[in-house]
């Protein structure tokens, strides 16, 4: 509200000085004219009560004062001299002086002590206005342990005629917990003696909350002194048995101690009782009734809940379960295997069976480590907004998907990559408001944060509305830095990909782009080690979306099991399109390229026999199993596919780090070891190649 | 849903009007006791009103509208500073429905009024 009308307040109290200039001096010849006095009053609260209003904090307080000599001389407590004129005219300078951006201190000082002399001493309040503390704000409190209530609440008959509206402030109670309401209809009179306009009802109400008997007071704030509201702690918890009845009616003072004792003498059953000896009427006894059930029931869920409740286990106990279940898994490939050998029926229908079990205890395993994201999306919101104050900008964070479950491990390691993307679109993305607005835009910027399941992976996404990438800059910049051809035809994805470099961002002439890549290329190595993939859109002027694609889990992967003479490998299936036959002739190499035909389409091809350096021939027919890619479609060519193979993905040793296209090992049924390729990597290095076979048939 | 803003500061009245269009409601301003009356319809729901007012202040607005029988009902919200306790009692006798502390901020204006509308 602030920013938006604060001009217009300097206007208005602009127009309100002037006018005040005039109607101070008129005072000064006519001192006994009191609709000029309420004139001046009314101008001085105007200035005040909104310049507080529109952040002019030194404006409103200093005109306090004033006006609160006023409103002595509008009470007759103060005359109207020469010299109150003196002094008001000078604070109203003084005033102006601090509407325009000047106005010093000492003045001001000088000028209410000048004043204050006049007015008597302490007659004028002085010092800053307080601050409001009665009005109700909705912000959430923290909840605290929940607390049983009592709330008796019974509104004067009247209460309708101020525009209070009962039914609105028990839906604001219930919105409080959990409750139970009991109307008390005793004073209801019959129809034909009934004023409609008048309230005859009353309301006992049982309220479970954690937010304290405050918050049950601030819902009453606008009827007290018009409504008799009680509020009693009904049952705090403490107590270990829910209480009886009898205790109830005494604690709400409906019946006193010894005349339950008197009736309880004669037995039947507590409320018949009570009724029947006419001490409490049956509404009464009905309510408190209601206020035992509720009682009841929010102990019986807190301890049903108490027991399904979660169990904290430490994650070291947690990450060995997880590897107990890959060795199983390995376990089981190779019983499966010697079952089908065997030929023993018994034995592959144990073979089966163990091979369903371990999968349901693989699966449940996964998801004890699934964690949903929001925990992390959360920090985000303190980060954003102070990097937005830090830099001067107003941006608001949206999140959606915060109950999309991940595995720990890829939780934690996502946080460090998150917190450089949200930085870079705040500081690079976002334009300053007064260029957002010069551009057409809300001054607020936003960023988006979603995270959504998607097959065997997690797409999460980072957008932002700001200035977006520029497409030509960055090219030119690669050209440059000599990573692109000048005249390669580049599609936009693969010209933003360059800002994926290490180093290239250092770039600072790229206007809305320079530091885009600080550190770029650091969070595109986090997201591949865990297996994921990062993409970038961007339209000039509109904004920058950054697409993550991660594994659900680290551990195990599916994927499917090649053969390459004596070598096995392993695909992951989630890449894979499909698997096609090669005849000796369909493999083909051109301009440096290999490229098979599936259906009339070229697909650029990596002989697995080559790019591992693998000897002896290739057999006549060979397979081709067409994976997507981050650098597109491109054929695995193999000897042999396998099928399908449930993958426990073992880390290389240090001494492999170097290998590339390579992401782990696996350990065969029959314990041999099958390598994991990564597709992506291989994709990428066969596009090199064909680059720097290109250029060496293109001297420039 | 229409709410009606009665205030002798335009800037009050635009800020108030610009938080309550921002939150959906229909809004409609008055420039002081008088103005509102001529202005009130049966399709305003709630009266957000100043106290210090020329002609006709917020304490007489809110007796002239609970005397007319069609608005007997009709939820008025005070619109006061903090050296005005006297007048909200007064205010509140007169038949003012609930009050608003200004300096407020929006968050503080839509509680408000969310509390008396529902």
């Amino acid at each position: 509200m602030r920013d938006h009308h604060a001009n217009a307040y300097r206007e208005e109290a602009a127009e309100l000085i002037a006018g005040l200039e005039t109607s101070l001096l008129e005072l000064e010849r006519s001192p006994a004219d009191m609709d000029l006095v309420g004139t001046v009053f009314r101008a001085l609260h105007t200035i005040k009560g909104s310049g507080a209003m529109f952040g002019f904090d030194a404006v409103a307080a200093f005109t306090h004062e004033i006006e609160s000599a006023f409103d002595l001389v509008r009470e007759g407590k103060l005359g109207v001299t020469r010299e109150l004129i003196n002094a008001t005219l000078a604070a109203r300078d003084y005033i102006k002086a601090l509407l325009e951006g000047g106005g010093q201190t000492g003045r001001g000082e000088e000028i209410l002590r000048n004043l204050r002399d006049l007015v008597g001493n302490g007659a004028a309040a002085p010092g800053v206005p307080e601050t409001p503390v009665d009005a109700p704000v909705e912000t959430p409190l923290p909840e605290g342990v929940p607390v049983t209530y009592r709330v008796r609440f019974t509104p004067s008959a009247g209460c309708l005629l101020n525009g209070a509206n009962p039914l609105l402030l028990l839906r604001e109670l219930a919105g409080l917990g959990e409750c139970t309401v009991t109307a008390r209809r005793e004073k209801l009179p019959a129809l034909g003696e009934m004023d409609p306009e008048l309230c005859y009802l009353g309301w006992d109400l049982v309220l479970t909350t954690g937010r304290g008997m405050d918050a049950i007071r601030d819902v009453f704030i606008f009827v007290e002194g018009d409504a008799e509201v009680q509020v009693q702690v009904a049952d705090s918890g403490l107590d270990s048995q829910v209480k009886r009845l009898g205790d109830i009616l005494v604690d709400r003072g409906d019946v006193s101690a010894q005349q339950v004792e008197a009736a309880l003498d004669r037995r039947p059953r507590t409320g018949e009782l009570l009724v029947q000896a006419k001490l409490v009427g049956r509404e009464h006894v009905e309510s408190a009734l209601a206020e035992q059930e509720h009682v009841r029931e929010v102990r019986e869920r807190q301890e049903r809940a108490d027991i399904m409740s979660s169990i904290r286990v430490p994650a070291g106990k947690l990450d060995s379960l997880v590897n107990i279940v890959g060795e199983l898994v390995t376990v089981r490939a190779r019983l499966t295997q010697l079952a089908a050998t065997s030929g023993d029926p018994e034995m592959v229908f144990v073979a089966e069976e163990v091979e369903r079990l371990t999968e349901k205890l693989r699966d449940n395993t996964m998801n004890i480590r699934m964690l949903p994201i929001g925990a992390t999306f959360s920090r985000f919101r303190r980060l954003v907004r102070d990097l937005s104050r830090e830099l001067g900008k107003e941006v608001e964070l949206d999140m959606e998907g915060g109950d999309t479950e991940l595995d720990k491990t890829v939780i934690e390691r996502l946080s460090d990559p998150l917190v450089h993307l949200i930085r870079n679109s705040l500081d690079h993305g976002i334009e300053p408001p007064d260029v957002r607005e010069s551009r057409g835009k809300l001054r607020q910027g936003r960023i988006r944060l979603s995270a959504v399941h998607s097959g065997t992976s997690v797409v999460i996404r980072i957008a932002d509305d700001g200035a977006g990438l520029n497409a030509a800059a960055i090219r030119a910049r690669a050209v440059e830095r000599g990573l692109a051809s000048p005249d390669a035809s580049l599609t936009e994805e693969q010209i933003f990909a360059f800002i994926l470099e290490p180093g290239f961002s250092t770039a600072g002439q790229i206007t809305g782009v320079s530091g885009r890549g600080v550190g770029m290329d650091v969070v595109k190595r986090s997201i591949e080690a865990l297996r994921g993939s990062l993409q970038i859109a961007s339209a000039g002027g509109q904004g920058t979306t950054i697409t993550l694609r991660l594994p659900l889990t680290l551990a195990i992967i599916d994927g499917l099991l090649v053969r390459v003479g004596d070598a096995a490998f392993v695909l992951p299936l989630s890449n894979i399109l499909e698997c096609i036959e090669l005849g000796p002739r369909d493999l083909r190499r051109a301009q440096g390229r290999n490229i098979v035909w599936v259906r009339n389409q070229m697909v650029g091809c990596v002989p697995l026999r080559d790019a591992f350096g693998i000897g002896g021939d290739a057999p006549p027919l060979q397979h081709a199993v067409i994976a997507e890619t981050s650098h597109g479609k491109y054929g695995f060519v193999v000897d042999v596919v396998v099928g399908d193979h449930q993958t426990v993905i073992k880390p290389l040793s240090g001494l492999y780090r170097r290998v590339q296209a390579i992401s782990g090992a696996t350990i065969l049924g029959d314990g041999a070891v099958a390598l994991i390729v990564d597709v992506d990597k291989l994709a990428a290095i066969a596009l090199h190649e064909e680059a720097a076979h290109c250029a060496r048939r293109q001297p420039a | 849903m229409t709410i009606m803003t009665v205030d002798d500061s335009a800037s009050i009245r635009a800020a108030v009007s610009f938080t309550l269009e921002g939150a959906g409601y229909q809004t409609l301003e008055a420039a002081d006791g008088e103005d509102a009356l001529r202005k009130l319809t049966s399709g305003v729901r709630l009266v957000l009103t100043d106290l210090n007012m020329p002609r006709l202040d917020g304490i007489e607005l809110v007796k002239r509208i609970r005397a007319h029988p069609g608005y007997r009902g009709l939820p008025i919200v005070l619109l006061t500073t903090e050296s005005q306790e006297g007048k909200k009692q007064a205010a509140r006798a007169a038949g003012a429905t609930g009050w608003i502390v200004k300096p407020f901020r929006p968050e503080q204006l839509l509680a408000v009024v969310r509390k008396v509308l529902g």
